[in-house]
């Protein structure tokens, strides 16, 4: 504390670098924020801000570099001294317990106790103090449940509970990904009155007019090194774009294929968040699908599978209308998805690769009910082969493979099924370059098959090296389609990061 | 290269049985060795008629076992089992002292232990009601029913023929133990052979990856609490056989002891685990010691304590093993 008053910033991060096996994930980052500067924080997916972030959280420890708080040198954090030394927090997800009340929540871990006896009054009156300053002593309940309040008010919830914990430096991950427009303005709000007391804030987003809306300053991440930092007032949101993007390109994946006939039309699919789809995908066509967080890229994926109810529009298959669409349909239909989380959604962790492999096709391969087990060995064996699946024997459980292996065994469950719609979501998402490069060629085989293969991905590079074109989406709906001709990542990026009504020189889709 | 692939198919189908070997060789070793303690221990276990004794002991444990594994193996539980036992047990003798065909009476008993089974599938499918609530309450509402139609007394009465069946025997073997026999095989092949089999072990360890493949969950979550009714309601009827009445607070703890023993025998309450063949071995240990505490004059009170202990032990060392894996 003493220190506090001789120096301007809260926090210098100076030539942080840190490494994972095979990546660089920071090389040589200086970061240093002010009091009471808000400080916004951008950069693609994979360009090093949770690093950073968890660096400053003391979840990492740098390979290099040293971190200042408050005139205090550290080598490396802890979680603990992290938060002794005032850093908070708050994460998209919120990890808060949602079970508990709004006081349990803010006071979790340091309650005030007598002889393990709970001082529940005093609790809750420290609570309400907490909201008044923050202007929500009338709104949030201390004793209300936390899974009772909408997003934004468990957003509050959890920046005071930073508070308690006198928070002097605040870190915001997207925290207006989930957000009303409305809230959106009361977080900001906030954000100024934290500001003006002192409090230095890290926002995080891939929202940009926000950013210009509420930062001081921006710092730009790519590749694990800052290329940019700039005063809002002196950048556009064309330029931060500029500098996010530009990555190397991986090796080229694309293939030439001849394109055939339509498969699969989607017409104004509406699905929970997302709203007004359309689009087709024909015979030997790789199409991408662009999104950030939060877009509605997986919801859309999951609708078109018949994993989540479609509440209005139409699917064609092969110039059919598919009604009532389940996954069971979907399948008998051939459609495959590989799901973004292959272990949640894709696989049966704890049965055999054979198992796995031909679960979606026992129906077929049985008689009377009875599996036919010749021609299930032969499958399995078949597609342990072909996708040269890395596993000791067919008897090994899903559970003890490798990422890359196990999403290969997802593939082939739609491979054994004889899809010809490939619906994959994040396929390589958690795999090694090597597998991933397997994957791409796979990818590229079904196309030159004939198959139509629905691509879903966060990371750009990837898309523009494997697809024909390129769709994008951006709350809920698809704004644009980008052709392989005039592939850019700023304008995919462009399409997926600002708001409908800024041109950027890409032919949009009519929006609403 | 195909020839490379049979012998590496070869190699692996051993490795399989060396594998699935592995998760019951613990509680068969542990049979083995009660049974030569017991051979030498006393002058009456390996006799003819204490053997079928035991085997009399293990039929309807065993039939328990098998069928609440084939809960377990979809990560559920069927706690209503000694209840509808007893509900069984109560109609089928009321059924007989009212002068009902015995066939007829059977195929009405175990058509509405199928129903009850029906209904603890339908609202945990339907309703997500949690398996542990909704058996629960059926073991409440059986265990109600089965007091409310006897009026809480014993029925006496029933054809001689009924008790006759059970201490018969065919081929040496107690006509009892004939039914844990076929119920085993069946339930071997039924998760082994069938599509149904696969599905029950997919919906166990992943109910959503089970339905992005297209298995329609209902069918194999209901069918496998149907065929679990029908089990209680075959192991009510021998029940019946064995006792020779109707007693309204008969079958108490039975569900426990069936969960005990499929636990033994490999079963992994966490789902996707168990075999038949396990849920007989677990509870044939269990019959052995009840069998054996007797045979050594030990107080039958402690035999509980001695199969809690079993329980426990089995398991940590089955948990450690996984672990180490």
């Amino acid at each position: 504390m003493k220190s506090e008053n001789n120096f301007d910033n809260s926090v210098i991060m100076r030539n942080i670098t840190k490494t994972f096996p095979g990546v660089v994930a920071l090389s040589n980052v200086n970061f240093s924020i002010k009091k009471g500067e808000v400080r916004g924080l951008v950069g693609e997916n994979g360009a090093g801000k949770s690093t950073l972030i968890k660096i400053l959280t003391g979840a990492y420890t740098p390979d290099e570099g040293e971190i200042q708080i408050f005139g205090e040198r550290f080598e490396a954090l802890n979680p603990i001294i992290s938060e002794r030394m005032g850093i908070a927090v708050v994460y998209q997800d919120l990890m808060l317990a949602s079970h508990l009340t709004v006081y349990e929540n803010i006071f979790l871990g340091s309650e005030f106790a007598k002889f393990g006896l709970i001082n529940k009054k005093a609790m809750i009156k420290k609570t309400e103090e907490l909201l008044r300053s923050l202007q929500y002593d009338k709104i949030i309940n201390p004793i209300d449940k936390v899974s009772n309040l909408s997003s934004a008010h468990k957003g509050m919830v959890a920046i005071a509970k930073a508070l308690t914990k006198n928070a002097k430096v605040l870190i915001l991950d997207e925290p207006t990904a989930v957000l009303a427009e409305k809230e959106i303005n009361e977080l900001f709000r906030v954000i100024k009155q934290l500001k003006n007391e002192g409090i230095s804030i890290i926002y995080i987003s891939h929202r940009l007019e926000e950013v210009f809306e509420i930062c001081d300053t921006v710092t730009v991440l790519k590749d694990g090194k800052v290329v940019g930092h700039k005063k809002v007032e002196e950048t556009t949101e064309d330029e931060l774009i500029t500098m996010m993007v530009g990555r190397d390109l991986k090796k080229e994946m694309f293939r030439e294929r001849e394109i055939g006939e339509e498969i699969l039309r989607v017409e104004n699919i509406k699905s929970g968040k997302v709203k007004n789809c359309s689009f087709s995908l024909r015979a030997g066509e790789i199409v991408g699908l662009y999104g950030l967080v939060g877009s509605g890229r997986t919801e859309l994926a999951r609708a078109l599978f018949g994993a989540e109810p479609i509440e209005e529009g139409k699917i064609y298959l092969k110039g059919q209308e598919i009604k009532k669409l389940s996954p069971s349909r979907a399948i008998k239909k051939k459609m495959g998805f590989v799901p973004e989380e292959r272990r949640e959604h894709g696989l049966a962790l704890k049965l055999t690769v054979k198992e796995n492999i031909n679960l979606p096709i026992y129906s077929r391969i049985s008689k009377l009910g009875l599996v036919k087990t010749k021609e299930e060995l032969k499958n399995t064996h078949n597609f342990i082969k072909s996708l040269s699946i890395k596993t000791p024997s067919i008897y090994q459980k899903v559970e003890n493979l490798s990422g890359g292996n196990q999403q290969k065994v997802v593939l082939a469950k739609w491979l054994a099924s004889e899809s010809e719609v490939f619906i994959l979501d994040e396929p390589t998402n958690g795999i090694d370059v090597g597998a991933k490069e397997e994957i791409y060629e796979l990818i590229n085989e079904l196309a030159s098959r004939k198959n139509a293969i629905l691509f879903i991905s966060s990371y750009i590079p990837e898309l523009m090296s494997i697809c024909d074109r390129i769709l994008v989406m951006r709350e809920g709906t698809i704004v644009g389609e980008v052709k392989r001709k005039d592939f850019s990542e700023e304008r995919i990026l462009s399409l997926a990061i600002k708001n409908k009504n800024n041109k950027v020189g890409v032919h949009q889709n009519e929006s609403k | 290269m195909s020839q490379n692939n049979e012998s590496l198919s070869l190699a692996e189908t051993s490795k399989k049985l060396k594998f699935t070997w592995n998760t019951q060789r613990v509680i068969l070793l542990v049979v083995i060795a009660m049974w030569v303690f017991l051979s030498i221990a006393t002058e009456n276990f390996l006799t003819l008629s204490n053997i079928q004794n035991v085997l009399r002991q293990v039929t309807i444990q065993g039939i328990n076992a098998v069928g609440v594994t084939l809960v377990i193996i979809t990560a559920g539980i069927d706690l209503s089992i000694g209840s509808v036992v007893a509900l069984i047990n109560i109609l089928f003798a009321l059924f007989l002292v009212k002068g009902l065909p015995i066939w007829l009476g059977i195929l009405i008993v175990l058509a509405i232990a199928t129903g009850l089974g029906f209904v603890n599938g339908f609202f945990i499918h339907q309703f997500r009601v949690p398996p542990f609530i909704a058996t629960l309450a059926m073991m409440s509402i059986a265990r109600g029913a089965a007091l409310l139609i006897s009026g809480g007394r014993n029925i006496f009465g029933l054809p001689r023929s009924i008790a006759n069946f059970s201490s018969g025997t065919f081929l040496g073997i107690p006509n009892l133990f004939w039914f844990l026999v076929v119920v085993i095989i069946f339930m071997e092949f039924l998760l082994r052979k069938t599509t149904f089999g696969r599905y029950v072990y997919a919906v166990g360890s992943n109910p959503e990856a089970a339905r992005l493949s297209g298995i329609n969950i209902g069918l194999v979550i209901i069918g496998v609490y149907m065929i679990a009714g029908f089990l209680w309601g075959l192991s009510g009827i021998l029940e019946t056989s064995r006792i020779w009445m109707g007693v309204p607070s008969t079958g108490t703890g039975y569900e426990l002891d069936a969960i005990a023993a499929a636990v033994l025998g490999g079963a992994s309450l966490m789902g996707a685990q168990g075999s038949a063949i396990g849920a007989f071995l677990g509870a044939l240990v269990m019959a052995t010691i009840y069998n054996g505490s007797v045979l050594l004059n030990i107080n039958p009170f402690w035999q509980r304590i001695i199969v809690g202990i079993i329980l426990i032990i089995t398991v940590s060392i089955d948990q450690m093993r996984t672990r180490k894996k």
